[in-house]
């Protein structure tokens, strides 16, 4: 493998937790809801999924208990703002306050463990045959740990949700239009409460990978924002889970580009400095993807609206 | 079957009543979270009030802690006055505290009052202008200002971490990374013991209060905030009012950061902001974006976060035992606002029964 190559598959990996993060989060705002509590769902996901994978030992129920847990966070989210019509900003932004709060409470006794070593084996790359051959791509989609395939196939499955089933179009009405579509008689409350919340496990999911597989230890504050850029990411991917494949990666790879180019003899300019690349250019593309909105690639119209059924 | 009703209009005793029973609701949650933890709910909560209001110290300490709450969360309220979902606070305490270390570190032998005056002219330029990029790319672009304001914040601090191992670096450290102390001139002086920051804190409270009730700008934004028809129509300049009041906003974060890189931390660094601005955003909400009601209510949460500190040393509980119990006091009220505006009836068999 050169070294582009090895770049390129290790941005496939730095964005897997933005991945999860920012599929979960286009769910919940197709049904309308603007969560801002990303981040601290992710933070939930993190600790919680260590925690059980620690005593465990099992990935599958770490990986379960980090999605109960971004779940759980969802669900306060969704209580606060469906059933009692709160202001989605301001419980957003407390969950991430909340989840920041308890990962650290929780997580101070983790601090310094290390993912056992019966979860690194079950992550550990394997390359997958026959497409896993193909140079180059191969190298660089086909040769990775199992989540990073669970992101794959999660991609697929919700874009087959969103688009092909009826579940799927029943969602996005919510989302455009709530009034319109509960006289079609869909239960608006329950689509935003189970999309609602299956984005937040998935936001959990997506912490559990940075502590589980990522890191993979635990530390404080180990999303260091990466939620908050996948609200952004949720902007750029114009709610299409397709595009958000794209722009998981292309975070992903500014994620590392910094320590990457350190390693690089010559190149003179600060890791400090390097390390601004992601936040820049996260304002950069949303300035280009809200100049040129055009229909196609709007929010949903109901997007961070409450829906009243009493003050249609 | 259960009915949600609107209510017409409510009292303020009312409204008064709702929030105090959820604040307690909250602390009766969190007694009970103690209690799984295994900890006396009672000692918890009555460490904390010592730590925070038992001694002369603790009392300063608390008072110092509200300084930067009270002027950054009268600048946020500013903003979401306006509906402008300002969360940039941190990063505008910073790049407002980064410009006046600028010249702190460059000026250190000039006299005090001119120098101090210069310091906060450019806090307040580098706060208000890091808030100015939101706005005017939310005026020109329509981004949103949430991310970016967020994102800004990173960048600051990400800004302030280069600033601290590269140029900055104070090269009579011993290898340590840190940014050199400031000089005496570039300190702000004590009144009763505490920073002078007290006071223009209640300077500033008043000011906003009378700008933001009395004034035609002031009306201005909260006509905004309540609608953006009828701000059009009434012939308001949309796009200058939002600037006016974003670089206000951010104005009065960079205010609280030449305070704390002044007076508290008497030196920059990326801890400068230590999370008031978020604490704010919750602040600013609790109070209803009300200047006279802020002092009390970040009083209150100084008091939470100096109390956390003492119980972290007394009883061993980590500090972000402070973070959890804002967010979920902050949920609680949140919640509770719904029964502010709407009553629920329970209907059984032809009996009616009325539930606030």
């Amino acid at each position: 493998m050169d070294s582009i190559t090895s770049f390129l598959a290790a941005a496939v990996v730095a964005g897997t937790p933005l991945l999860f993060a920012t599929l979960g989060e286009i769910l919940t705002e197709k049904v309308g809801n603007l969560n801002l509590g990303v981040e601290g769902m992710m933070l939930m996901g993190s600790v919680i999924g260590f925690m059980a994978g620690l005593n465990t030992g099992s990935p599958v129920i770490a990986m379960l208990a980090a999605a109960i847990a971004g779940g759980f966070g969802a669900l306060i989210y969704a209580f606060l703002t469906i059933s009692l019509r709160a202001n989605q900003v301001v419980c957003g932004l407390t969950l991430t306050i909340f989840g920041t709060g308890f990962s650290s409470m929780v997580g101070k006794k983790l601090i310094g463990q290390v993912t056992p070593e019966k979860i690194k084996v079950f992550f550990v790359p394997k390359r997958i045959p026959i497409i896993g051959d193909i140079p180059f791509i191969g190298d660089i989609f086909f040769n990775h740990d199992v989540f990073v395939y669970f992101g794959y196939i999660v991609t697929v499955l919700l874009f087959i949700y969103l688009y092909k089933t009826a579940k799927g179009l029943n969602t996005m009405a919510v989302g455009e239009n709530p009034a319109a579509a509960d006289a079609a008689s869909i239960n608006v409350s329950l689509y935003k409460y189970v999309n609602t919340l299956i984005g937040g496990a998935l936001c959990g999911l997506g912490g559990a990978y940075l502590s589980l597989v990522y890191v993979p230890a635990w530390q404080e504050n180990v999303t260091a924002g990466r939620g908050w850029i996948a609200v952004a990411l949720v902007i750029f991917a114009t709610w299409k889970p397709q595009r958000a494949l794209i722009g998981a990666y292309l975070f992903g790879g500014l994620d590392i580009i910094g320590f990457r180019l350190q390693g690089i003899p010559g190149f003179a300019v600060s890791q400090y400095l390097i390390d601004l690349l992601p936040y820049v250019v996260t304002i950069v593309i949303l300035v280009i993807v809200s100049m040129k909105k055009s229909g196609k690639n709007s929010p949903p119209a109901g997007l961070s609206n409450p829906y009243f059924r009493e003050e249609r | 079957m259960m009915q949600i009703i609107k209510r017409a209009e409510t009292s303020k005793t009312d409204n008064f009543k709702i929030r105090s029973i959820a604040i307690l609701l909250s602390l009766l949650i969190l007694a009970v979270f103690l209690l799984i933890i295994k900890l006396n709910p009672i000692e918890v909560y009555a460490a904390i009030v010592k730590g925070s209001f038992g001694t002369a110290y603790s009392l300063r300490q608390t008072l110092i802690r509200a300084i930067p709450l009270i002027i950054t969360s009268l600048g946020i309220a500013v903003a979401f006055k306006m509906q402008f979902w300002n969360i940039g606070g941190e990063g505008q305490i910073v790049m407002g505290a980064f410009a006046a270390s600028f010249f702190a570190l460059k000026f250190p032998d000039m006299d005090k009052l001119p120098l101090l005056l210069i310091m906060f002219c450019a806090g307040i330029l580098g706060g208000g202008l890091w808030a100015l990029i939101a706005a005017v790319l939310k005026g020109k672009c329509k981004t949103n200002e949430t991310i970016v304001t967020l994102m800004l914040n990173y960048i600051a601090l990400k800004f302030i971490t280069y600033l601290q191992y590269g140029p900055w670096r104070d090269k009579n450290s011993m290898g340590f990374p840190k940014i050199p102390s400031f000089s005496p001139s570039a300190t702000l002086p004590d009144l009763f013991d505490i920073n002078i920051g007290w006071v223009i804190a209640i300077i500033l409270v008043i000011i906003v209060y009378i700008f933001m009730k009395y004034t035609k700008k002031g009306y201005e934004i909260s006509i905004l905030g309540e609608s953006e028809k009828t701000a059009t129509y009434a012939g308001i300049n949309i796009r200058k009012t939002m600037y006016i009041a974003i670089f206000i906003s951010g104005a009065l974060c960079g205010i609280a950061g030449v305070i704390q890189a002044s007076a508290v931390s008497r030196t920059l660094s990326v801890e400068v902001a230590g999370g008031a601005g978020f604490t704010a955003i919750i602040i600013a909400w609790l109070s209803a974006l009300s200047a006279p009601i802020i002092v009390v209510v970040s009083i209150l949460f100084a008091a939470l976060l100096e109390g956390a500190s003492y119980i972290q040393t007394a009883l061993g509980i980590p500090q972000a035992a402070a973070q959890l119990i804002q967010a979920i006091v902050l949920f609680f009220v949140l919640g509770s606002e719904f029964f502010t505006k709407y009553k629920i009836k329970f209907k059984s068999q032809g009996m009616q029964k009325e539930v606030k």
